[in-house]
């Protein structure tokens, strides 16, 4: 029986193909393969399901073993926004999610809407380079890194904490051989002989508690006084409100798109920008490919193609920047659909209103006895993420587990008592409410 | 229309097979469509978002942003047409006879995978819900972890890299982890790779903080066995090797060089971006491979998305299994779980497990497929593979360099260079003119070792229709180089768009990756 994704499966036309070429049977090609090395047995598999009804109805089962649609406030690097029915309508189109990596003609469509990603997250950051993403943001500030070091020739790294331990690990393993990863607060970098050996500081705002600090922007002018680069990661979604890096002096934006559009997936919708000021000195440094606009023999018409190749190791293997590869590109034409759906007013509404979401959610947890908003206490300003702790007899993740009981999943736990919960757009008044309700429950 | 008319006398299916295709008067969609920043309308808008009354807190000095960003504006309809006409413009393995992309492995994403992960089951779960809510989703990541344990031979595999090339990146940092915890990390400072292995082989041990040793093809095109004992050594940390290679030969002493490096104390990496040939047929453990990576976007089905997201699995046995990034999956009879407390691993490699979504495509192509279907898959695609070969090497001008007169597994590596030597023809200006037709190709990877590359593979998902008309588009671009080489040299005509002036890209003062900064230097639009 002829398999339905396998056309010369057929065996008369595979007979006839075989006789076209020769060959009395498939074996021929594998001549050059010792039979030491040959499996002689069928892989040991379970039976296929050979229909699509079957197929459908296998995973049917496996998926109804999972329960989205609970009221959450998990973000902590992954979040839940709404997205808009266009960007699934371009991200599914044929065209787009079944093409590679073609040529500037056939795939012209693919480097413009690319390019146009580049251009709607220049304008957001302000600033005029962004590659075509990486994977995600751990690799999108393991690369920002590297290029501060590279720029700079020198090794150590300051990192601004709080940061996310797995975005740390991350980092601690690519930057291994060639630099030393310092982890400290923001207050005491003001403390820090910078000037020997930093290469850069990172910092990101919000942090990975959600925190917006006040201290960050100062920080630049420390780094550059010592001869370092500024690296600042960001969410993207708050630059409707936020200021960009770039205006209080960041060298390197990074950061990860999964909020402008794209799906969580349970932690599958990454993708990693990196962005810098048009200086030939940071642009030599990126890895990632860089498409820019130029024109064609017709007068008027647009072309693109890659700048600065060289740079590449698909140019110069490995004497290119780290190495490129396949990485993440379609959501970077999803995150593009979605900052054009958005446009300055969108990001602006929305920026507006997780904040507000952010401040209320702190508020009321707050106002709970033997729960605290530690952040909002010390007068700071969260956006998305933030702080919970829990001062009574329970600890947070005992809480998790009776606020499931309830419908309800608790923000991701951080140790016995401080938790990281989330809010967003998508949540309402009553959403907040809810939580709060079924925390004092809980907690009395 | 008169039932003579020679485009609705269509022969019967089995009269046409092996007559002459009918090149297609293909164009492409050429909607001319402005930059989107050239479509603003001031005022309008493509979504609308939830406000709110609550009161906004005041930001910290600083951190408010103080102008407005300068993205577009523009209505649902026209943010949708302007995407729906780069769509078009666009084509992918549902529309072309996508066989030019050697080493890509092209095949087709089956639509029924896709409606998985569309599912809200998937697409709406955050990965830190508790793990009682994600039971179904962490049996699928288990159970393709067996799956591919099973074909590649190995006792563990991760599913967390992103793609191909983070993949190898995940091996050569568990390779490093190895050596360290053996005291010979300081020792054990070189890679060897060969040149018709993917350059991220090569980038990735650099980054990873190797030397970098690339053994070249011999006569024959087999990575030089010569060189390679003259390479190893107390230095060896490892041999980083693609099999088949990027031309489509398998290297049949595998297992001596896999020796060669053992003997050495360096451990064997199999980047099995080549598999989709030898699926059933050879498998990493049996040559004696420690570490192995599959491309789930190539020989496991997952759409390749204008370049990802895509997928990597790294498979590798017993004594490399404490270095496995973390969290794996495991399993205790009863119920799934993620277990992070894995002391000796190399860490994160990616935030969370894995491009989710692709690992539940590959699933679902694996099940769909079984031990029969893979086998098939893999003969299917070479013998489609020597089946094209052989229509290719009718043509004037071109021949497959290396192992005269051998088979190829699942691709191979072409070179025009008498067709260039006789009408100064480029491959890339073949390739170009190839998309008037519809199609189009890759040269190879650089350096171009031979010369004048273009490199196929036609993977088991093309008919042998589509094949012919492949080769056929080849063989009139060949006589039009011949013949009529400003065809050829002026092309394309149909596309898209036509000829491109690069000049600009290597020029800081002239590139553009921005239209902030196309603005600026070239004063467009302002």
């Amino acid at each position: 029986m002829a398999h339905p994704y396998i056309p010369n499966s057929v065996p008369a036309v595979r007979e006839r193909m075989l006789k076209a070429v020769g060959a009395a049977s498939v074996e021929e090609f594998y001549a050059d393969i010792p039979e030491s090395i040959r499996l002689r047995r069928p892989l040991d598999l379970p039976a296929p399901l050979r229909s699509e009804a079957e197929l459908v109805r296998h995973l049917d089962g496996l998926l109804a073993r999972n329960t989205p649609g609970a009221l959450s406030f998990l973000g902590a690097g992954c979040y839940q926004h709404h997205v808009p029915a266009v960007v699934d309508e371009v991200a599914t189109r044929s065209e787009f999610l079944t093409a590679y990596a073609g040529e500037p003609y056939e795939d012209h469509g693919r480097f413009q809407a690319l390019w146009e990603y580049q251009s709607l997250m220049g304008e957001l950051l302000e600033l005029d380079v962004v590659n075509v993403p990486t994977y995600d943001g751990f690799q999108a500030t393991g690369t920002a890194l590297r290029m501060a070091g590279r720029v700079t020739g020198r090794r150590t790294l300051l990192i601004v904490g709080p940061v996310d331990p797995d975005k740390l690990s991350k980092i601690a393993d690519y930057v291994r051989p060639d630099h030393d990863v310092v982890l400290v607060d923001a207050a005491a970098v003001a403390d820090l002989d910078l000037s020997a050996d930093v290469a850069a500081v990172y910092c990101e705002t919000p942090n990975y508690h959600g925190i917006l600090d006040a201290s960050v922007p100062a920080l630049a002018a420390r780094a550059h006084a010592a001869g370092a680069l500024l690296v600042a990661g960001c969410n993207p979604i708050s630059l409707g409100v936020v200021a960009p890096p770039s205006a209080y002096g960041a060298d390197i934006v990074c950061g990860d798109i999964q909020p402008l559009g794209i799906r969580m997936s349970f932690g599958g919708g990454n993708a990693g920008f990196i962005a810098t000021r048009d200086d030939p000195r940071l642009v030599s440094e990126f890895p990632s490919r860089l498409f820019g606009v130029i024109p064609t023999t017709v007068e008027g018409e647009y072309g693109f193609g890659d700048v600065d190749y060289e740079r590449t190791s698909f140019a110069v293997r490995e004497e290119g920047k780290e190495w490129v590869g396949t990485a993440a590109a379609l959501h970077g034409i999803m995150a593009g659909v979605y900052l054009a759906l958005m446009g300055p007013q969108g990001m602006r509404e929305i920026g507006e209103t997780i904040l507000a979401n952010t401040a209320y959610a702190q508020r009321r947890l707050a106002e709970i006895p033997g729960v605290e908003a530690p952040s909002a206490a010390a007068g700071q300003v969260s956006f998305a993420d933030f702080l919970v702790r829990f001062t009574g007899s329970l600890t947070a993740a005992e809480v998790n587990t009776r606020l499931l009981a309830l419908g309800i999943h608790g923000g991701k736990v951080l140790s016995a008592t401080d938790a990281l919960y989330c809010v967003t757009e998508i949540h309402t008044r009553e959403d907040i409410d809810r939580l709060a309700q079924a925390l004092e429950e809980i907690t009395a | 229309m008169s039932a003579h008319s020679p485009r609705t006398s269509v022969p019967p299916a089995e009269a046409r097979v092996g007559a002459k295709p009918r090149l297609r008067r293909f164009h492409q969609a050429s909607w001319d469509e402005p930059l989107l920043f050239e479509l603003t309308s001031p005022g309008e808008r493509g979504v609308g978002v939830p406000t709110t009354d609550l009161p906004v807190p005041a930001l910290p000095a600083g951190l408010a942003r103080e102008s407005a960003p300068q993205l577009p504006e523009l209505s649902q309809l026209h943010v949708l047409r302007h995407y729906l006409r780069l769509s078009q413009e666009n084509l992918g393995v549902d529309l072309n006879i996508d066989v030019g992309q050697g080493t890509c492995t092209m095949k087709y994403s089956p639509k029924v995978n896709d409606t998985f992960v569309v599912d809200q089951r998937i697409s709406e779960l955050h990965p830190l819900q508790d793990e009682s809510t994600v039971q179904g989703v962490l049996e699928i990541i288990y159970r393709l972890e067996g799956l591919l344990k099973e074909i590649s031979g190995m006792d563990r595999v991760s599913l967390q890299p992103g793609a191909g090339s983070a993949a190898i990146y995940a091996n050569v940092s568990m390779i490093r982890a190895y050596h360290a915890s053996r005291g010979e990390a300081e020792q054990r400072d070189e890679v060897i790779t060969t040149m018709f292995s993917h350059p991220s082989n090569a980038a990735c041990a650099k980054v990873a903080g190797y030397k970098v040793i690339t053994l070249m093809p011999d006569e024959d095109g087999y990575p030089d066995i010569e060189a390679l004992r003259a390479a190893v050594g107390p230095r060896t940390a490892a041999l980083l090797i693609t099999n088949p290679e990027d031309t489509g030969i398998f290297n049949p002493r595998i297992e001596e060089f896999v020796r060669l490096a053992h003997e050495a104390g360096g451990l064997c990496c199999y980047d099995q971006a080549n598999a989709n040939g030898i699926l059933g047929i050879t498998r990493a453990r049996d040559a004696g491979f420690d570490l192995c990576h599959f491309n789930l976007h190539k020989t496991f089905s997952t759409p390749h998305a204008c370049g990802g997201p895509a997928a990597g699995a790294c498979g590798v046995s017993e004594a490399l299994v404490p270095f496995l990034p973390r969290p794996t999956v495991e399993f205790d009879g009863s119920r799934y779980r993620l277990e992070d407390d894995r002391p000796e691993s190399v860490g994160k490699i990616r935030p969370f497990y894995g491009v989710v979504p692709n690992l539940v495509r590959a699933y679902a192509w694996i099940m769909s497929m079984g031990a029969e279907g893979l086998r098939e898959v893999a003969e299917t695609a070479v013998l489609n593979n020597n089946y094209l070969m052989a229509k290719v090497l009718e043509i004037r001008g071109v021949s497959a360099p290396y192992a005269k007169g051998r088979r190829r597994v699942e691709q191979a590596r072409y070179s025009w260079e008498q067709l260039n030597a006789d009408t100064g023809i480029h491959s890339e200006q073949i390739g170009v003119r190839a998309a008037d037709f519809g199609t189009h190709y890759w040269t190879s990877h650089h350096p171009y070792v031979v010369p004048e590359p273009m490199t196929l593979e036609p993977t088991e998902s093309y008919s042998q229709a589509d094949l012919d008309e492949y080769a056929a588009i080849l063989a009139e671009v060949a006589r039009e180089a011949y013949e009529e080489p400003e065809v050829v040299r002026t092309a394309p005509h149909r596309s898209t768009i036509h000829q491109l002036r690069q000049e600009s890209l290597d020029d800081p003062d002239t590139w553009a990756v921005t239209w902030r900064a196309y603005r600026r230097k070239l004063g467009a639009g302002a």
